[in-house]
């Protein structure tokens, strides 16, 4: 795999308050190697996704989108470099003020380029695709927590990025509704699109991707496949993937 | 208070203040540069402008008219109250029109660009926009501080002249006639404190919008925030307008000679 073809964190450390959030953490993301980012909550997995977007800056380390390193320019260097990731934020993180057609085109309103006609196709063309082509018109505000995530997952998808972060895609959805994202996030695969996911469900982690990173107290504790994970010694992993009741209280 | 509590106060007061100057420093350089989002910024000139032009108008009416009969109570004793006009004219143009107008545009407007920002960050859509390639001062700071340099101007004359037409009303029950009110004014007044009067809400323009939108930017912590935020921005906002009145009107008197 060339460094063109991947993300990476290479000895990045970034702390809030004092606090450690993550210290000396090397992290690889592959095209084409589906991962997911496990840990318990308030360990820095929605953090990862911020930084490798460059929306944090780290205390010391660095991100590298393919070959070019992100930590430390102003975003008008790497804005082309990030335009390969697109982010499913927790709660869709939808504009208010504009409706679905335009949330999901807003990208490519921006960069000018196409027509006016080109852009509702390719809007039209993502909202069939995640199933909510009903919803051009309406605005955040009167739809489902469902729906919002689909229709995020539709405005990702309007730039044709090469990467998808997904953050707790999930989390508040009815069992149909989880179907429905694990569903949407097969086909992306299927299409080509690489995912990283941060996310405490199991069940959807292990539907979705090939390799698990795992964090504890700021640390990468674990890497691997959901065999080898399931594998380990690790009391951290273990008690994530089967909560005893004494675990619970502790 | 011990030195370090004083030590971090002052770091944080210094941090701020450098964050303020940097965004604001950052939306000069970008404000002349493409993209100018023009739908933005007649959605921000009609949010900011046209919709508080009804309260500063209605501020300025009744400041004219107790500046009047304020001004009628002195003077009559003196048989001057021919001045009344003159008098309401320099105080609401010079002083007190850019000053109130400001001060109803930071309670109204100011507020409102923090909160609306600072739950586009709390919400994670500014991050979604960094994401998207949007350059967030272009797009949000830049439409409005253009907005608010445009309209607080035109409020604050709009305010001057309800307000010299409230003095007008109060002046003309006191048997004042129409043409001795007029005449006062240029008594009173010369082409520069028109010029003063418009300096002045610009100015206060700029400190309302880059400190709405510098508090709305840094805001964290949730629906509380953000409430903390709006209330930030709009005391600092007043404090600033207050402050600077005293240093712009010192600077004119300076220039004046």
């Amino acid at each position: 795999m060339s460094g063109s073809d991947s993300i990476r964190m290479e000895k990045l450390s970034y702390s809030v308050g004092g606090r450690k959030i993550l210290e000396d953490f090397d992290f690889c993301l592959d095209r084409g190697v589906n991962r997911t980012i496990l840990g318990v909550s308030g360990a820095g997995k929605t953090t990862i996704l911020k930084l490798l977007l460059g929306l944090l800056p780290p205390q010391s380390g660095r991100v590298c989108i393919g070959d070019v390193c992100i930590t430390g320019q102003p975003e008008s260097i790497f804005s082309e470099q990030r335009k390969r990731i697109a982010i499913v934020f927790q709660g869709g993180a939808l504009f208010d003020s504009m409706t679905v057609g335009e949330n999901v085109g807003y990208r490519l309103f921006e960069e000018g380029r196409l027509s006016e006609g080109e852009i509702e196709g390719i809007v039209r063309e993502k909202l069939s695709f995640v199933g909510v082509e009903e919803a051009l018109n309406l605005y955040p505000a009167e739809l489902s927590g469902g729906m919002k995530k689909r229709v995020a997952i539709a405005r990702a998808l309007a730039a044709n990025p090469d990467f998808i972060f997904f953050d707790e895609p999930t989390t508040g959805l009815d069992p149909i509704g989880v179907y429905n994202i694990c569903n949407l996030m097969q086909r992306l695969q299927a299409e080509g699109k690489t995912t990283l996911m941060v996310t405490h469900d199991l069940a959807t982690a292990f539907a979705t991707s090939e390799r698990f990173t795992f964090l504890h107290q700021a640390r990468m504790i674990f890497e691997g496949t959901e065999a080898e994970m399931r594998a380990s010694t690790i009391p951290e992993v273990q008690q994530f993937l089967q909560p005893t009741k004494e675990s619970l209280f502790v | 208070m011990n030195i370090a509590v004083i030590d971090k106060i002052m770091l944080n007061f210094f941090a701020e203040l450098q964050g303020w100057f940097a965004l604001a420093a950052t939306t000069f350089a970008r404000v002349f540069r493409r993209p100018y989002y023009y739908r933005e910024f007649a959605v921000q000139f009609d949010k900011l402008g046209f919709s508080s032009l009804f309260i500063c108008m209605l501020t300025g009416l009744f400041t004219g008219m107790v500046m009047a009969l304020q001004a009628l109570v002195q003077l009559k004793p003196f048989a001057a109250t021919s001045y009344v006009g003159g008098m309401v004219a320099v105080t609401m143009i010079k002083e007190l029109g850019p000053v109130l107008a400001s001060l109803m545009v930071a309670g109204r407007v100011g507020s409102a660009i923090t909160a609306e920002l600072g739950t586009m960050v709390v919400t994670e859509q500014v991050d979604a926009m960094r994401v998207e390639g949007t350059d967030i001062v272009k797009r949000l700071v830049a439409p409005r501080l253009k907005a608010m340099l445009l309209a607080l101007p035109l409020l604050t004359a709009a305010a001057d002249a309800v307000s010299l037409l409230g003095g007008y009303i109060m002046a003309s029950g006191y048997g004042i006639n129409p043409t001795m009110y007029l005449k006062g004014i240029p008594q009173f007044m010369v082409f520069q404190d028109l010029i003063e009067g418009l300096v002045k809400p610009t100015f206060f323009g700029f400190l309302i919008a880059m400190t709405g939108c510098y508090v709305g930017l840094n805001t964290r912590g949730g629906a509380e925030g953000v409430g903390n935020s709006a209330k930030q921005a709009v005391v600092v906002s007043s404090v600033l307008i207050l402050m600077f009145d005293f240093f712009l009107t010192k600077i004119f008197v300076v220039f004046r000679g």
